[in-house]
């Protein structure tokens, strides 16, 4: 085990560099809400308000090379790790021109031969393949790499967590996995997920170093994840990682969310990790309001231009499409009359 | 070379994809220093350090980890110990394998050997034929080889394959089929095998009901009928230009397969039959399944759950109107 270090504070440039990937997150979420209310998006819209400092901090320690799977309210984690605006819009507006080219949608998108995992909508599944993922990178010789996966409380009940997270811990693999603790699987409370004390408290029983924090807080965010990253880089073995926080907005943006507990929104868990990271950044004079304000306003003309350019490319042709599920076009079936 | 059974020609293809190809790996319950459960990997941990290693009881966790090897590139060959026991491991397969590619465009190139259908004194969880539940799924190459050369030689290709292949080994052929060699050459993946040349009827099928078919034609061959064997090889892609060429020379078509009939691919070879080659069938196709019952445990409820030699030789009569 490596010896313990004195977790380095955060710094002004680390700060604010997450900040602005949390805040290009929201505006693009916001915009992506209206485009869902005016009819514009194909399937769903599933959004992260509220995880973004959680979400963020996971990504920024991440390297090229690594492995990163997200989960459905990890936009502000994506685009850490390199997804963009574009890309984003492309999927959700259903562009041809997308990584997905319409085979799939929203958070389902990724690119797979860049570390970026495109992950199913079955939760707890991408647990074990960033673990085989990493067993891999093992296997061929390669070290200083990690993997990182992102969950909700409900996916802390699904056995693929456990199998997945288990087996990583036999093989102590280099796994950061991060649970956003948002209190409401869809409208599930946490009273009807788990009764352990605490989630964090499932790290001791596959024997994995545990980290706890207020998600809530971008700086501690930044310091947890960094400190997890670092531990399961250097040979720590799997890093468990729990951010208590609230979910700001429904499930998806068809779900009003009216059964979420009034108490938790007046509660500090309920508070913005948005708005109080700009807070911070003032109290600390790393910025003015006048900066501030230009920064959103910046990435407010990245995503209103890219809704206006990917608006106008194509979708999917459905006779362009090859139809295939294989990589190889033999293994096609010819059904007579299809 | 002394004769080489069914499970061995398993383990020495095993052996020869890991010699071939630093890529791949071996991962499963038991498979490691114990060799298997059916001693399928018997030596290779010790002959390939660290590259054949036992995983926890976690079908899920396995298949998962076999998809993210293969997407960093690697070739893992996974066992579920028994076929019966990959439904844990479901998801993983059906929803994260097989639609890898389509999505992504990153193929996916597991193998998942299954130790598939009934022996005596299996029961209703040890005896399970999982093709059809696979083969229903777009992405996956569903393999259900029937020799012993096909254990070996498509076991290899299976490794060589950049989709997921789900490989359905068959464990009444473990032990008692024999070859005195393994080939050196394979037909291709997707091509089905003619067994047997006949004239009056076709029966189509696969796996471990190879050898009850041909016992079951050689019966009648005593009577003076001569019946055509086509084995599929692979349930999925299906090849049907064998089979229809066989009906278009017999008129007549039994399909025999050991698991459930509903929606198996004995409906699926009839399905397909009646609506690309109608006009080749002089009878109405029949098809002998399992019956609609979990495995039954006891041997003599299980002879008769599954198809056997003289039920195939009796439906054969019977579309031969004898």
């Amino acid at each position: 085990m490596p010896t313990p270090k004195e977790e380095p504070p955060v710094t002004s440039a680390e700060f604010i560099k997450a900040y602005r990937v949390m805040l290009l997150a929201r505006v693009l979420e916001e915009k992506l809400a209206s485009l869902y209310r005016g009819g514009m998006i194909k399937g769903g819209v599933f959004l992260g308000r509220g995880q973004e400092a959680l979400s963020v901090s996971v990504a920024q320690p991440l390297r090229k090379g690594d492995i990163f799977a997200p989960l459905i309210r990890d936009q502000a984690g994506r685009m850490a790790f390199g997804d963009t605006v574009l890309d984003t819009l492309r999927t959700y507006l259903g562009s041809q021109l997308g990584p997905m080219k319409g085979r799939d949608g929203n958070i389902h998108r990724g690119r797979p031969r860049e570390g970026y995992y495109a992950m199913i909508s079955h939760l707890g599944a991408m647990v074990p393949a960033v673990a085989g993922a990493l067993l891999a990178r093992r296997l061929k010789g390669e070290t200083g790499i990690v993997g990182a996966t992102c969950l909700g409380d409900g996916a802390t009940s699904t056995g693929a967590f456990h199998e997945g997270l288990n087996a990583a811990a036999v093989e102590k693999l280099p796994l950061v996995l991060v649970v956003a603790n948002n209190q409401y699987a869809y409208s599930t409370p946490n009273s009807r997920q788990f009764v352990c004390r605490d989630l964090i408290d499932k790290a001791i029983g596959y024997g994995v170093a545990a980290h706890k924090v207020d998600a809530t807080d971008l700086e501690q965010c930044l310091l947890t994840l960094r400190k997890a990253v670092r531990a399961a880089r250097e040979g720590g073995g799997p890093q468990f990682v729990v951010g208590d926080l609230l979910r700001l907005v429904g499930h998806g943006e068809h779900d009003d969310a009216h059964y979420v507990d009034p108490a938790l929104k007046s509660a500090p868990i309920g508070r913005d990790c948005l708005l109080l990271a700009e807070e911070q950044i003032i109290a600390k004079a790393w910025a003015t309001r006048t900066e501030t304000a230009a920064w959103r306003q910046e990435a407010e003309g990245e995503v209103n231009s890219t809704v206006d350019k990917v608006r106008r490319e194509p979708g999917p042709n459905p006779e362009d499409d090859d139809w295939m599920a294989y990589s190889k076009s033999e293994f096609a079936e010819h059904y007579a009359g299809a | 070379m002394s004769s080489i059974t069914y499970l061995e020609a398993i383990r020495l293809a095993q052996e020869k994809a890991l010699a071939d190809d630093p890529r791949v790996f071996l991962y499963g319950q038991d498979v490691g220093n114990f060799g298997g459960a059916f001693k399928a990997s018997k030596n290779l941990a010790k002959e390939f350090p660290g590259r054949v290693f036992d995983a926890p009881l976690s079908e899920d966790a396995i298949i998962g980890m076999a998809v993210g090897a293969a997407i960093e590139g690697m070739r893992p060959i996974v066992e579920m110990q028994f076929a019966d026991f990959s439904t844990c491991g479901f998801n993983q397969i059906v929803n994260h394998a097989a639609t890898l590619y389509y999505r992504t465009g990153v193929p996916c190139p597991i193998v998942v050997r299954l130790p598939s259908g009934g022996t005596s004194g299996g029961g209703p969880f040890h005896s399970q034929s999982m093709e059809a539940l696979y083969a229903h799924y777009p992405g996956l190459v569903v393999m259900t080889p029937a020799t012993v050369e096909d254990a070996y030689s498509m076991l290899l290709e299976a490794v060589a394959l950049d989709d997921p292949v789900i490989f359905c080994e068959h464990k009444f052929l473990y032990y008692h089929l024999k070859a005195e060699e393994l080939p050196e050459t394979a037909l291709p993946v997707g091509k089905a095998r003619l067994a047997r040349a006949g004239r009056d009827a076709t029966i189509v099928t696969h796996g471990a009901m190879l050898h009850e078919a041909i016992a079951a034609a050689n019966e009648l061959a005593t009577d003076g009928y001569e019946l055509e064997i086509v084995d599929l090889r692979t349930v999925k892609p299906l090849d049907m230009d064998i089979v229809l060429a066989s009906v278009a020379r017999t008129g007549r078509l039994l399909c025999v397969s050991e698991e459930w009939p509903w929606g198996g691919v004995a409906a699926e070879v009839i399905a397909r039959v009646t609506s690309e080659g109608f006009g080749l069938l002089d009878v109405a196709p029949q098809r002998l399944n399992a019956k609609d019952t979990p495995v039954p445990y006891h041997p003599d409820l299980w002879s008769v759950h599954r198809p056997t030699a003289s039920a195939i030789a009796e439906a054969s009569r019977r579309l031969l109107n004898i």
